[in-house]
């Protein structure tokens, strides 16, 4: 069969799938970056041109600077977070006891729980007056008060952190314990003979193996985190005070709650473009790490 | 074999008992709270066990009695059945042949990798023109819209899933039915997709999970009981001001036992599928 026909036959056989694509992304995208330079409301008016206003009101504003910072900070910890304990997990889970199986499969539990509902949970257990973690912790004689874990924007961030390193961090141990069962074992026994101790057999035995699939989770991990909207909406509405106001939440609220459809798109794209670099400067990391790791 | 000193072993066992305890304490407290009279939930100190497990809140979001929280809670699980079953089902039919062409002719494999790059794309970025699309249709708070619109997180993700089925399923198979006279659909209908059944499965319920979840464009496009998916009930119920918590605990059992029954159910592929998406980059 004739090389043409084969790459025209595939291209037919993708243009359900590429048309599909182009009108529930490609247009929409196309539209928002056209919009980005409009003054459009999200209902009524079309808009008038307005060059790049839209962008320089919304990156010399306080509230962009702001929620830029909350957002770095809620992705840095929280997917730091969950690659430390998923790692240790992994290890845990890669020994031999009784009852692994059983505490390997618990672990597809908080990654196959809804978002939403892993959300409500944890607001559940912070609430104020009836929450589970305020009872636990006056019961040990640790605090003496119930606190607004939720409510205050000390410890509101914080909180959201913790839900969230719950639900994600099994998907992390259980990605890393399938790339430790990879490890050969007489490499690790020969390098047990050779007087390595824990430290080093774990330093040079082992993380070459876990390097390369801990990248993926750790680019899949940030990118998610930095564009996360549904287990803070949820639980704090971006609140108190705006303090744990998420990028995706001040989108949402510009282009929605305020209607202000054109300064919303800027700020999409804004954001869209930030997630983009971050991507592409962890590829071109995890390449790096492939090819020094084989 | 490496030998362990009994220290170790205890210490194996007692991280292995705080893991699990970590995993199963918020999950055990959402099933008590589902389960307690509201007395008890209000209790202070709190009352950690049920004096009478009570299952009646479970009827009473399964019911049907007009105007209940059952109304609410018992549609917004019909739509969120129909939508997440639409959208897989026309995710699957899209990306069975593209998975395959991209698969048997890697010259075209460029356009796919485009198509999973939107995975970077914040829905944000798109909402608002599809919002504005779906208002020039007609289809705002409409279970078609919505599935629509959630092929935008499914077509990528299980394209790439099939793809990878069909590169473990060697051509020359392929090759020989067709050298015996067989045409491409025969072929396919033969030997590739009875080949490719399980992958064509595992795409399937991993849709299922990825629509089950979705939140973001489901709160955006959907306003009342016509359209509006289990997330946005649960989230309307936990920001709301219901005053039972042990009801908005129980809307979140009912809504995480399919997802987690399937999890169960397909723990060895799903696995499977998310480390090989990490071993191969």
């Amino acid at each position: 069969m004739s090389g043409t026909w084969m790459t025209t036959r595939a291209w037919l056989l993708m243009l359900p799938l590429l048309v599909v694509m182009v009108a529930v992304i490609g247009w929409p995208l196309a539209d928002t970056v056209r919009l980005s330079f409009t003054d459009a409301q999200l209902v009524g008016t079309a808009g008038n041109y307005v060059g790049f206003d839209n962008y320089t009101k919304m990156l010399t504003s306080s509230n962009f600077t702001r929620t830029l910072v909350t957002t770095t900070w809620f992705a840095v910890i929280s997917v730091a977070a969950e690659m430390v304990i998923g790692v240790l997990a992994a290890l845990l889970l890669n020994q031999e006891f009784r009852g692994r199986a059983v505490l390997r499969g618990l672990m597809i539990l908080p990654w196959a729980l809804p978002t939403v509902v892993n959300a409500t949970l944890w607001r559940l257990i912070y609430n104020p007056e009836y929450g589970a973690l305020n009872a636990a912790l006056t019961q040990l004689h640790l605090i003496d008060d119930y606190r607004s874990w939720l409510g205050e924007p000390g410890t509101a961030l914080a909180a959201l952190i913790v839900a969230d390193c719950w639900k994600n961090f099994p998907l992390v141990a259980l990605i890393a314990l399938a790339a430790l069962q990879a490890v050969p074992r007489d490499i690790t026994a020969a390098a047990l003979v050779d007087g390595a101790g824990p430290f080093n057999r774990f330093r040079f035995v082992i993380l070459p193996y876990l390097a390369g699939p801990l990248m993926v989770a750790l680019v899949l991990r940030t990118i998610e985190a930095f564009k996360v909207f549904d287990i803070i909406w949820v639980m704090t509405r971006g609140g108190p005070a705006n303090s744990t106001r998420s990028l995706s939440i001040l989108v949402y609220q510009e282009a929605f709650s305020f209607q202000r459809a054109g300064s919303g798109a800027s700020l999409a794209l804004i954001v869209t473009l930030l997630v983009t670099v971050l991507a592409v400067a962890y590829a071109a990391l995890v390449r790096k790490t492939a090819g020094s790791a084989t | 074999m490496e030998r362990r000193s009994p220290v170790f072993t205890v210490f194996i066992y007692a991280c292995a008992l705080l893991l699990a305890a970590v995993i199963l304490a918020p999950l055990a407290w959402l099933f008590v709270m589902s389960i307690s009279p509201a007395a008890d939930l209000a209790a202070k100190p709190l009352r950690w066990w049920p004096q009478a497990a009570d299952f009646s809140r479970y009827a009473q979001l399964l019911s049907r009695a007009e105007n209940s929280a059952g109304a609410a809670f018992t549609s917004s699980l019909r739509n969120s059945l129909e939508v997440a079953g639409m959208a897989t089902l026309a995710a699957v039919v899209l990306a069975v042949p593209a998975g395959w062409a991209v698969s048997r002719t890697p010259s075209v494999g460029w356009s796919l990798s485009m198509v999973i790059a939107t995975y970077m794309l914040p829905p944000v970025a798109l909402s608002v023109p599809l919002y504005m699309g779906l208002s020039w249709l007609g289809l705002l708070n409409n279970v078609f819209g919505l599935a629509l619109i959630y092929l935008t997180i499914l077509a990528p993700f299980t394209t790439w899933l099939m793809k990878s089925g069909f590169d473990s399923i060697p051509r020359e198979i392929e090759a020989a039915a067709m050298i015996d006279g067989a045409g491409l659909l025969q072929t396919w209908r033969i030997i590739t997709l009875p080949l490719a059944a399980p992958v064509v499965a595992t795409s399937a319920l991993f849709a299922v999970l990825l629509a089950w979840d979705e939140f973001f464009y489901a709160l955006l496009f959907t306003s009342d009981q016509r359209a509006k998916t289990l997330t946005v009930a649960i989230a309307d119920l936990a920001g709301g001001r219901v005053s039972d918590y042990g009801l908005i605990a129980t809307a979140g059992v009912l809504a995480a036992l399919p997802p987690v029954l399937i999890g169960l159910v397909m723990q060895r592929a799903l696995i499977s599928g998310l480390t090989s998406g990490g071993v191969k980059g």
